[in-house]
């Protein structure tokens, strides 16, 4: 974090994130209020609608979050550095493998995404070798298989490979 | 006394070997769960959560409720031993802890912090078997308009009582409130907030919702720090532990005052991370050696970890009494409850006197339990943090990932618990709190429910909430906390310009 003297750190400003989040907010807000006034927000034969609580919810939010981007956009002080470009590097190394692992679930079954995460992670980020990575990927996606499917028989996501070994 | 004897069935309920040997396992895992950095007290329950379908209730919550015990501990290891707070509340033990590690006294240090855990969460036990059931009695009496008020109430005290902007925490709260009513009204069968999506119809599992927001937004913080930890080293031998123990009494002054602050903030549901600072600072206020504190002064462990173990511990005490928990753990054991077939709140000290007395009687024992596998295992704890990032992160997010599909077999859920982990990343980056956000939405049905059937009972006049005297108290009570922020704000500007000199504010 840069201290008042210091110019910004090269990267994310956080002023911009915090005007980002607070607009999303009210407009999440604005979305609450816009549907439940179409459900119906007043007091209908048998008492208060479906609407009633969530309007008076979204209506709160959407003020409290205007709020907060009005202060936000109106902030005279130094603005921060909410993520520095080496920061930012590191996060998305994590954050794209994990979203390729979830997106690669909904047909490849979790244990081989699984096991190729583990190996991504230790292979680019922790300096391990290919085989090293391979092999402990596999040790764990076969564990917990054994551990979800055969011990507490819980069934999870499996694709093509688990139905050719015959689950 | 009554409760005595209930509590003695309740210790016959917790030594079944089942139920004792789930509290060793509870614990175990509670402490590796506690020292890994993405898994927490509330996200490791929520993983766990959908595998306790099997058992009987009192021993699934035994076994959950050891593992926040054993959490509440592991927190303190990695904060002496690595200087990264392992949860939230021990970040203020870091302060005096790690200089004490650097200085080579790390096992007097734990074992003041695991002893001062262990305190804390007596007194607060103590404090539920006692004043629990008097407090479920009391709430037997409430209606609709009463609970609405004490939900109220617990609400309000996150924005007059939490250190962040009262606006950024009434956000957070309201996307959990409007977040629990997506999908079916089950009043009316009505569709919110769908948008004519299938998946959406089934709403948002708060199960999911904490995996993400907790677990995976605390993997991708500890990334931005880099990716190695380096620690140091830790034995606690048999004479250390006698050393230290002999010397903690002179801090009895310190450690009442901790129970005391962390009971407080448990019960109102500001929770244990307020409560472990607000506890340092004042001990060090207090203290002859205040300008000492910092560079390894044993009473800067004693405090916070005293407070964090008393408040994570009492926070269940209105959970149980009233079904308003205080910490978002509790939060997650009470939507266990629920997936139970319990109906929590005042009835279950009557309906479920084994459930709540055996999971009482196992706090007791689960924390001596604890206390004693924490003292022997440290080395076998600590070792846990020299796996390498690359291994302890990608298997975090794969347990994450099972953890969300076996809420509901969905797919969908997967997906949801990564953008929430997102979600909870920025929002922890730009001090929205988290905790009211989890509350709301474990709670939101319930609120909604206890405010329909009030306007029902009225007819739609508001004015029920402040028919009586003991609904118009706490709303009362509750409101004074929403405008405390105001009226600060509003002092401090009198103030300001009372004395136009001094712009400094403390």
């Amino acid at each position: 974090m840069s201290g008042s003297m210091q110019p910004r750190a090269a990267g994310v400003s956080r002023r911009a994130v915090e005007v980002v989040t607070a607009s999303a907010f009210a407009a999440i807000g604005i979305v609450g209020l816009w549907d439940s006034s179409r459900i119906g927000a007043g007091w209908g034969t048998d008492g208060p609608q479906s609407g009633y609580f969530p309007f008076w919810i979204a209506l709160i939010m959407t003020g409290a979050s205007l709020f907060t981007l009005v202060s936000a956009w109106r902030d005279a002080g130094p603005d921060e550095t909410f993520l520095t470009r080496p920061q930012l590097g590191l996060v998305l190394s994590i954050l794209a493998p994990a979203t390729a692992f979830v997106l690669a679930i909904a047909w490849a079954g979790l244990y081989v995404p699984a096991a190729l995460l583990i190996a991504w992670f230790m292979a680019r980020l922790g300096g391990y070798s290919w085989r090293a990575g391979l092999l402990t990927g596999a040790s764990i996606a076969v564990l917990s298989f054994v551990t979800f499917e055969i011990w507490f028989l819980v069934p999870l996501p499996k694709g093509p490979l688990e139905t050719w070994l015959g689950y | 006394m009554e409760q005595l004897g209930l509590l003695f069935q309740g210790f016959a309920v917790a030594l079944e070997p089942q139920n004792f040997v789930l509290m060793v396992i509870g614990i175990v895992l509670g402490v590796v769960i506690g020292v890994l950095p993405g898994l927490g007290g509330a996200n490791g329950v929520a993983i766990l959560l959908p595998l306790t379908f099997s058992l009987p209730p009192v021993s699934a919550v035994i076994l959950l409720s050891c593992i926040y015990w054993g959490a509440l501990f592991g927190g303190a290891i990695t904060s002496i031993l690595f200087n990264i707070p392992g949860e939230p509340w021990s970040v203020a033990t870091t302060f005096d802890g790690y200089p004490m590690a650097q200085q080579g006294r790390a096992a007097e240090a734990l074992t003041a912090a695991f002893t001062s855990s262990f305190v804390g969460a007596f007194f607060a036990i103590v404090l539920i078997t006692f004043v629990a059931p008097a407090v479920a009695g009391f709430a037997l009496k409430f209606g609709p308009p009463e609970f609405f008020a004490v939900m109220f109430l617990a609400f309000a005290s996150f924005v007059g009582m939490s250190r962040t902007a009262p606006m950024k925490t009434l956000t957070a709260m309201m996307l959990g409130f409007l977040l629990a009513a997506v999908g079916m009204d089950t009043v009316t069968g009505q569709l919110r907030m769908t948008f004519g999506s299938v998946e959406l119809m089934r709403g948002f599992d708060f199960l999911v919702l904490v995996i993400g927001l907790f677990g995976i937004s605390e993997i991708l913080l500890s990334i931005e720090e880099g990716l190695a930890f380096r620690g140091k080293q830790a034995r606690i031998t048999l004479s250390t532990v006698l050393r230290t123990w002999r010397e903690l009494p002179r801090y009895w002054a310190i450690s009442l005052r901790s129970s005391l602050i962390g009971c407080w903030m448990g019960i109102t549901p500001a929770g244990a991370t307020p409560a472990s600072f607000m506890s340092y600072g004042v001990a060090k206020k207090m203290s002859r050696h205040g300008a000492d504190f910092g560079k390894g002064r044993i009473e800067g462990v004693i405090a916070p970890e005293t407070a964090a173990h008393a408040a994570g511990t009492s926070a269940l005490l209105p959970m149980l009494a009233l079904g308003v928990p205080g910490s978002p753990t509790a939060a997650v054991l009470l939507g266990g409850l629920m997936m139970w077939g319990l109906q929590p709140g005042p009835m279950l000290f009557v309906e479920q006197k084994d459930f709540v007395w055996g999971l009482i009687a196992s706090m007791y024992m689960g924390n001596l339990v604890g206390l004693a596998i924490v003292l022997a295992c440290v080395p076998a704890f600590a070792a846990i943090l020299r796996i390498p990032f690359a291994v302890v992160a990608s298997t975090i997010l794969v347990v994450c990932a099972i953890g969300a599909y076996t809420v509901h077999n969905a797919w969908f859920d997967i997906l949801l618990m990564l953008v929430f982990g997102v979600v909870g990343y920025v929002l922890k980056k730009l001090d929205y709190p988290l905790a009211p956000m989890v509350l709301a939405l474990v709670l939101g049905d319930r609120t909604e429910q206890a405010f329909r059937q009030s306007l029902l009972m009225s007819q739609g006049d508001v004015a029920i909430f402040w028919a009586n005297p003991l609904v118009a108290t706490i709303m009362a009570a509750g409101i004074a906390l929403l405008v405390w922020p105001l009226a600060n704000w509003a002092w401090g500007q009198i103030g300001a310009l009372a004395r136009p000199k001094i712009t400094e504010t403390p």
